[in-house]
């Protein structure tokens, strides 16, 4: 059964109005971009409603530096990408939605999928992006202790130090 | 079996030595390593210690995976920091005598991995007798370190000890990351706004119609060319 985009469209667009950014499609991928507050209601629609029933993964786009042609494509500096599957339709749609930097949170999708826990605390970890509702977010990958999110396009590729402020040995005086 | 020592005649044959030579002897010819495995050398480690490559003709077949049972570490694969507390603390548990062989690019410099996370070589922390060049090396350049292992502790030397200065080692304790507030890092800041004009004007020369849009006109054209066969 072939999922019927148009009127999944159609109905998105009657439901969330507004908060449906755009819809592009890119060699067969279809994307949608909303407004970060409307992440909650509309993922909860494809998945009840679409048979979206599997979330693939959780992963976020810093568009700090974009080249000025493209800024029109992120509204807003940090893009939540969702990438849903649907084992009913056999269909991938990717859902991006932005985050602006103040505040950066959005909300947590994990009481709709379970899977989203450990992608959020990565997205957390590697963006600083807070994901309002999540049960358990802290680091995954980084140290607790760790400062700052590598990923974010203003944080230096060869760190600040981190990799040098461990205690070093010295030659033990001969006794 | 029944002569008392002063009976010995020496018919049977008998070599003297000196006490240390017979302990090194022993201890070069049966090293207990501790595969610190993190990467790809680790592959090449376990490929040395199978039957192909037999480490065990060096008498250093007998792996250890805990750092008490063993006196060689061998750090094959890259170290993050959130592995570095770990690598202080087993290479501080193991007993000494110690050896340690830096295995491959990464744990020797870090490799081509020069990020925020990588170690730039281990020996900044614990102390190194034998780096082994390669990406991963080859199972003959892991034997060749043993090798140089054994006559280190052939010749007696005396063995690498770095220590922290100001405390005795078994109260050693690795120390965590410095805060940034603490390092005296400045805050960091970066903002789509408050991008500098002279960024601006150079993104616009070095990518007039954007990078994304040059590398799908690209695609595009790779893929009409395939199609049509020209």
């Amino acid at each position: 059964m072939a999922l019927d985009l148009p009127s999944l469209l159609a109905s998105l667009k009657e439901h969330f109005g507004d908060d449906l950014l755009a819809q592009t499609e890119f060699r067969g991928q279809h994307v949608l971009r909303i407004r970060s507050t409307a992440n909650l209601p509309v993922l909860r629609y494809l998945r009840d409603e679409a048979q979206f029933e599997m979330l693939t993964d959780v992963t976020c786009v810093d568009s700090l530096r974009l080249p000025p042609g493209m800024q029109k494509e992120y509204p807003e500096r940090f893009a939540v990408v969702y990438q849903l599957y649907s084992l009913t339709h056999n269909e991938r749609l990717r859902v991006k939605a932005f985050v602006p930097e103040e505040p950066c949170e959005i909300d947590s999708v994990t009481p709709l999928w379970e899977a989203a826990n450990w992608g959020e605390r990565e997205v957390f970890d590697m963006f600083g992006v807070v994901f309002k509702g999540h049960p358990d977010l802290k680091r995954i990958l980084m140290p607790d202790n760790y400062t700052g999110h590598p990923l974010r396009k203003d944080y230096p590729l060869k760190g600040r130090g981190e990799r040098d402020r461990f205690q070093k040995y010295t030659e033990m005086p001969e006794r | 079996m029944s002569q008392n020592i002063n009976q010995k005649t020496g018919e049977g044959g008998y070599i003297t030595t000196k006490l240390q030579e017979l302990i090194n002897w022993g201890r070069r010819n049966s090293l207990w390593p501790l595969p610190f495995g993190t990467a790809c050398c680790a592959i090449e480690m376990m490929a040395t210690l199978s039957s192909r490559y037999d480490l065990a003709r060096f008498g250093a077949e007998v792996i250890r995976f805990s750092p008490r049972q063993s006196d060689l570490m061998i750090v094959s694969g890259r170290v993050c920091l959130k592995m570095m507390p770990v690598l202080i603390e087993v290479y501080n548990q193991m007993p000494e005598p110690k050896w340690c062989i830096s295995m491959g690019a990464c744990a020797s410099t870090g490799g081509v991995f020069d990020t925020y996370t990588m170690i730039q070589g281990v020996d900044q922390y614990i102390p190194v007798d034998v780096y082994i060049p390669g990406c991963p090396p080859r199972p003959e350049s892991l034997i060749d370190a043993l090798m140089l292992i054994q006559e280190k502790i052939k010749r007696g030397e005396k063995q690498t000890k770095l220590y922290d200065r100001t405390r005795h080692p078994l109260d050693f304790q690795p120390v965590a990351l410095v805060s940034d507030a603490a390092a005296g890092l400045p805050q960091l800041t970066g903002s789509r706004q408050s991008l500098p004009e002279k960024d601006v004007e150079t993104q616009k020369q070095n990518f007039p119609a954007g990078p994304l849009e040059r590398a799908v006109t690209h695609v595009e054209r790779t893929l009409t060319r395939g199609k049509n066969g020209t």
